[in-house]
């Protein structure tokens, strides 16, 4: 082996492994604190107390659950389809994972930055919904089943909204690179505005303001989070698609969901908080690293979803759909034409 | 032999493995898994050759979306496996026919290459150099300015067939509840309510 070889393809691919199993340690510790983070705020909703007994404040909950799932028996059904019910919960947890590939978490800090990396994104997320209609046909079993026939119209009505957020995005970015269009936010609407210097007021939520909301809620459908949970609604269908699973493939389609959710905040952060921007360019808040912001965005996203999750009521089936194609799908498309409409006239478009 | 020579005959021999197997498997249900396992392969090959924006595309329109509508239906469909065995023949010839004219189609085009290597270079509309620009603006270039009449009438088409799909299945059944969402928004307690003093042993 010669070192051109060595140079060219050896140690490239190191260096994305080392990348890769760095990002994904810290993404599955951190999806570990977010679970607790969901319970906690669930249960202070619901003045209860949420875990508080593995560990200090119950802060190891997510490591217990993690070992009682892991030394479970796996139950297959018989009358299940093997391969096909052992795929699923695979399908639906290395698609999330692999998604935070191409994230950048602060300025430079990705393992791929591709130039379509938002469309990559969009793609991966479109794919999610395989893990649960695979596992609910594969089950062999009516509620599993039903789950994947709601999952299946859910997640395509709403990839049709989220898609055309990202359109309007994508027209003020002129790029579908995920570091450009946090760079695009650095300078908008509040400069325009009269701010002297750059602030949250330029970032994308401000200016896309109404699409803002649309991808938020977006967001929850698409990663099947409550008030929009009913591929897995479990008054009326037990636990859904994950009914017949147990153990490792049970934990898998659970990683799976988590790793989705902090994706779509991850997302939302960069198309419209301004991802690793400080809220104000100014002495003390640019001297914290941009990951400190991201994250803390972030989670400032998740808190909102779970707020969300704890406040509102489950809507009913047809109450969703209604939502997806007769409110967001229209307010959306007049909102691409605005966009570009105002974009043009201004002369603020990108070239 | 390189890197993406290596890739391109993984991909390749996946995707033709795979559409065997979408005609080959027993069941319905796995022959369309099959059939994504091929989309996926054939993004791969759009990748290798630089066309990213391409193999995205068919991901997200014919993986995420058009695949899971067929996996919808055929997951609903109760059938009998021995029945579509039987009904293999019938359609063998028509089948064999399609086959017969896209390899003939392939040998041509792969024909006029080895006649005239210099072929594939009089293309119509010059490929701008992948360096230059990226193959997102390119498509963007061509498909707005050259090719906008096609682009629109294809917009018309589907538009058609999306109106006559909802003609044929939209039936306005009279006999069930429907909710107004703007009229329960609309109401206030004012319509709503009436009070009636109703005296004792007179009912109202």
């Amino acid at each position: 082996m010669d070192a051109a070889f060595f140079d060219s393809y050896i140690w490239p691919v190191l260096v994305i492994l080392f990348q890769s199993v760095l990002l994904l340690v810290l993404l599955l510790v951190f999806v570990a604190y977010i679970l607790y983070a969901d319970r906690k705020i669930f249960a202070a909703v619901q003045l209860r107390r949420g875990p508080n007994v593995v560990g200090p404040w119950g802060l190891l909950q997510s490591f217990a659950d993690l070992l009682k799932f892991v030394v479970k028996e796996p139950i297959i059904p018989a009358s299940a389809n093997k391969g096909v019910f052992l795929l699923a919960p695979l399908v639906a947890g290395v698609l999330a994972l692999s998604a935070w590939a191409v994230i950048p978490v602060a300025d430079g800090w990705s393992v791929a930055d591709p130039n379509l990396g938002l469309l990559f994104v969009f793609a991966i997320s479109s794919l999610e919904v395989y893990g649960i209609i695979m596992g609910g046909w594969a089950s062999n079993s009516k509620y599993p089943f039903l789950a994947s026939l709601r999952s299946a119209a859910q997640m395509v009505s709403y990839e049709v909204s989220i898609g055309f957020v990202i359109i309007t995005v994508l027209l003020c970015v002129g790029s579908l690179n995920l570091t450009d269009v946090v760079n695009a936010q650095q300078d908008g609407l509040g400069t325009r505005l009269g701010m002297p210097v750059n602030s949250f007021l330029d970032w994308h939520w401000l200016a896309l303001f109404p699409m803002f909301i649309i991808f938020f809620i977006s967001a929850i459908a698409e990663t099947n989070r409550p008030p929009f949970d009913l591929p897995e609604a479990e008054s009326e269908l037990v636990a859904g698609h994950m009914v017949e699973y147990s153990s490792t493939p049970f934990l898998l389609f659970f990683l799976g969901e988590f790793v989705a959710i902090t994706l779509m905040c991850a997302l939302t952060t960069l198309l419209f908080l301004g991802g690793w921007l400080p809220i104000i360019d100014i002495a003390p808040f640019n001297w914290l690293p941009g990951i400190f912001w991201f994250v803390l965005k972030g989670m400032f996203v998740f808190f909102c979803m779970a707020m969300v999750r704890s406040i509102v009521p489950r809507y009913r089936y047809d109450q969703l759909m209604r939502l997806g194609w007769k409110v967001f799908l229209p307010i959306s498309l007049f909102m691409v034409f605005i966009t570009a409409f105002v974009l043009q006239y201004m002369g603020w478009a990108q070239s | 032999m390189g890197v993406a020579a290596l890739f391109f005959y993984l991909f390749a021999t996946v995707t033709v493995a795979s559409a065997f197997m979408v005609i080959a498997s027993r069941n319905p249900v796995h022959s369309v898994l099959f059939l994504i396992l091929a989309f996926f392969n054939a993004a791969g090959l759009f990748m290798l050759t630089g066309a990213e924006f391409l193999a995205l595309i068919l991901i997200v329109v014919y993986v995420g979306a058009v695949a899971v509508l067929f996996l919808f239906v055929v997951m609903m469909l109760d059938v009998d496996f021995a029945e579509m065995r039987e009904g293999f023949l019938q359609y063998l010839p028509i089948g064999g026919i399609i086959g017969i004219i896209l390899l003939v189609e392939l040998i041509f085009v792969l024909g006029t290459t080895f006649v005239d290597p210099q072929a594939a270079s009089v293309a119509v509309q010059p490929i701008p150099d992948m360096a230059e620009t990226s193959n997102i603006k390119a498509i963007g270039d061509l498909l707005y300015t050259r090719y906008i009449f096609f682009f629109q009438l294809a917009g018309i088409i589907l538009l058609v067939a999306m109106i006559g799909a909802i003609v044929l299945t939209l039936s306005h059944r009279t006999d069930v509840k429907r909710q107004n969402i703007a009229d329960q928004v609309a109401r206030d307690p004012e319509d709503a309510i009436t009070m009636h003093k109703v005296k004792p042993g007179e009912g109202i």
